[in-house]
């Protein structure tokens, strides 16, 4: 067992609000239309984002999804600059030009979302390529969905992987669904982490809706990737609360009782809650975490709201990087 | 100045842009094997490390090479025929082209993707395309196609060198020639056309491979009296619309000799260029000597049917004349 002190329980709650007041946030903004574009939340997510980002170090590289709001979050990025990206304006974390699919911090080593299903495999792959090719100790982690563990570049990176021995950690949140069709019916196996014995490499599948499970097992899987031991695959298994995209699409493809049930009995959040109180929290200092963290989204949406659109030059700028050789 | 065949002048850009920056390495199919012949020495001398063979996984590794771009390395990928990158094709179009731009300049991908091209040679429709054309369409690439081993070495220097992604269309058929390259580091920047023959009377843009046939052109319609300026593009994007337009304005017409299917070709992209900038100057139909839109035939008079060449460069220049 890794030892998680409270400091390290406290700043994980505070993560999985952020990420769950941020979605909350989001959604309402969108089908108030202030928010636009394609809009897939991390919403019951929680703790299988943060489980995995918290094993990481701030220099170490991640990748996420299209369904990645809560993943830079997870990460330590600040908020305002989320949120004003959702917006399309200057400040935001990619001036505009990414939105709610391709959020990226760099500075916190979010090294960008993919919103084509399986393509930041091979991107993952590469950092972990480059920081053992230079023999930086860094790790690089790979989100993808159970959608994504159908598409050629799983199978090509996690063969990379394992023959060349990459520090690379791949995590398959497997929500269920890869767009509406589940994965019962998409995918060969139950668990998407015996795939792993295909390559070698450890498999894993964890409870996505225990954020102490999930940090215990990407951590173990870091460390190995740190020592030099090679690529590990973890998957959480989780459940998305909203629809495939938010106001959107129809919801015939699950039952209203099966949202009903994650929502009411497997919600990540209420879950840690419960850990937290049994670890000798009480309940104000909780509810004082949310709180900070309402305020935190308060000047968020204030930040983004303020904040200048880009000027129509800006359509034609960073298709290049400036320098050149 | 020294002697080298194109390949030759390919292996030394690989070989002294490696040893002049250590986060230089080359990965592709069969690379430390020499496969193709233009990588002699290199796994001698820099390891199997840094001159890395990869599992015929393309999309895997060039993905691979876009991650570890991001985060500092300079990978050349080295396509083994340019079709192969078709296989690659998301990580190109979504990844490698779009990221600086998506993520509002903070991703840097330094990559460059050799694709030899390997056409005339009796492969048949799948080995044998000439792509540049269909990823001119796509925003954020820049795509050279070097004609000479002087541009060859200079040019896929440059490309190492660039921040951004430049993918090498190198023309096989060129492979074996012979040309002039100076002993001192060589850089010849992206993005300039060269005129390899000047002349009054027409003005022939060849594409890549093209440039022999052009030359070849040239000297036989100058026995005939007519005077033909041949500009080698050698860059694709950028291109260097200045060069083919003040070429155009000296001569009044236009030939475009490009060995890419004609449909949507680089040779479409130009004429529509000198039709909207340069159509005062033109005294006659811009003509394109190009490739039908046919997929090639295994069948070797077939696909030499098919091909361009100097005479059907020669007789269209004369339709020009008349």
């Amino acid at each position: 067992m890794i030892t998680v002190d409270d400091d390290l329980l406290r700043e994980m709650y505070r993560r999985m609000s952020r990420i769950r007041k941020f979605e909350d946030t989001t959604k309402e903004l969108l089908l108030a239309g202030e928010l636009y574009g394609a809009f897939h939340t991390s919403t019951g997510q929680e703790a299988s984002i943060v489980g995995s980002c918290m094993a990481l170090r701030i220099d170490d590289s991640m990748v996420g999804t299209h369904r990645s709001h809560g993943h830079p979050i997870g990460k330590g990025a600040q908020l305002d600059r989320l949120l004003a990206e959702l917006m399309g304006k200057e400040t935001g974390v990619n001036q505009g030009k990414g939105g709610s699919m391709h959020l990226s911090d760099f500075s916190i080593g979010s090294l960008g979302e993919t919103s084509i299903v399986g393509s930041g495999l091979p991107v993952a792959t590469g950092a972990a390529l480059a920081y053992k090719m230079r023999g930086d100790d860094n790790v690089s982690l790979c989100f993808f969905g159970d959608g994504a563990s159908n598409q050629g570049t799983f199978h090509e990176s996690l063969n990379l992987a394992a023959i060349w021995k990459l520090p690379v950690v791949y995590v398959c949140e497997n929500n269920g669904y890869g767009e509406l069709t589940s994965a019962k019916d998409a995918i060969s196996v139950e668990d998407i982490s015996i795939r792993a014995v295909g390559y070698d490499m450890p498999g894993v599948t964890v409870d996505g809706q225990d954020v102490l499970a999930v940090f215990e097992a990407v951590s173990e899987a870091v460390d190995r990737a740190r020592r030099g031991d090679g690529p590990s695959l973890v998957e959480t298994k989780t459940y998305r609360f909203e629809n495939h995209a938010v106001g959107r699409l129809p919801e015939h493809y699950r039952s209203a009782e099966e949202v009903e049930y994650w929502r009411t009995e497997r919600d990540p959040l209420a879950l840690f809650r419960q850990v937290l109180i049994e670890r000798g929290f009480d309940e104000q200092q909780i509810d004082d975490l949310d709180a900070a963290v309402s305020e935190e989204i308060v000047a968020a949406i204030e930040f983004a709201r303020q904040s200048p659109a880009p000027p129509p030059e800006a359509a034609f700028t960073h298709l290049f990087s400036p320098s050149a050789g | 100045m020294r002697t080298v065949s194109y390949i030759q002048a390919v292996t030394e850009a690989m070989t002294e842009e490696m040893e002049r920056d250590e986060s230089v390495f080359i990965m592709g199919e069969d690379v430390a094997w020499n496969m193709m012949g233009d990588c002699t020495g290199l796994v001698e001398k820099f390891g199997t490390e840094r001159v890395r063979n990869t599992p015929i996984s393309e999309a895997g590794f060039v993905g691979a090479g876009a991650g570890a771009a991001m985060v500092g390395m300079r990978p050349i990928v080295h396509m083994l025929i340019a079709p192969f990158m078709y296989v690659a094709f998301d990580q190109i179009v979504s990844i490698i082209s779009k990221s600086t731009y998506t993520y509002g300049g903070q991703a840097r991908l330094p990559i460059t993707l050799r694709a030899p091209m390997m056409y005339g040679v009796s492969n048949a429709a799948q080995h044998s395309d000439r792509p540049y054309a269909t990823l001119m369409t796509i925003p954020g690439l820049k795509l050279i196609a070097p004609a000479t081993p002087h541009d060859a070495k200079g040019m896929l220097k440059a490309a190492i060198r660039d921040d951004n992604p430049v993918i090498s269309f190198e023309d096989r058929s060129l492979w074996g020639q012979s040309g002039e390259v100076p002993d001192d580091d060589l850089i010849v920047p992206l993005g300039r056309a060269a005129v390899r023959r000047e002349g009054t009377d027409v003005t022939v843009v060849t594409v890549a491979g093209a440039i022999t046939l052009g030359l070849a052109a040239a000297e036989q319609l100058a026995a005939e009296g007519v005077s033909v300026e041949v500009v080698d593009l050698r860059s694709i994007v950028p291109m260097d619309t200045e060069t083919i337009l003040d070429s155009v304005a000296k001569t009044g017409r236009l030939l475009i000799a490009d060995p890419a299917h004609e449909m949507g070709s680089v040779a479409s992209e130009i004429s529509a260029i000198v039709a909207q900038h340069g159509f005062w100057s033109l005294q006659a139909p811009i003509a394109r000597v190009t490739t039908p839109h046919t997929h090639m035939p295994f069948n070797a008079d077939l696909e030499k049917l098919l091909l361009p060449n100097a005479d059907k460069i020669v007789s269209e220049v004369r339709a020009l004349m008349e």
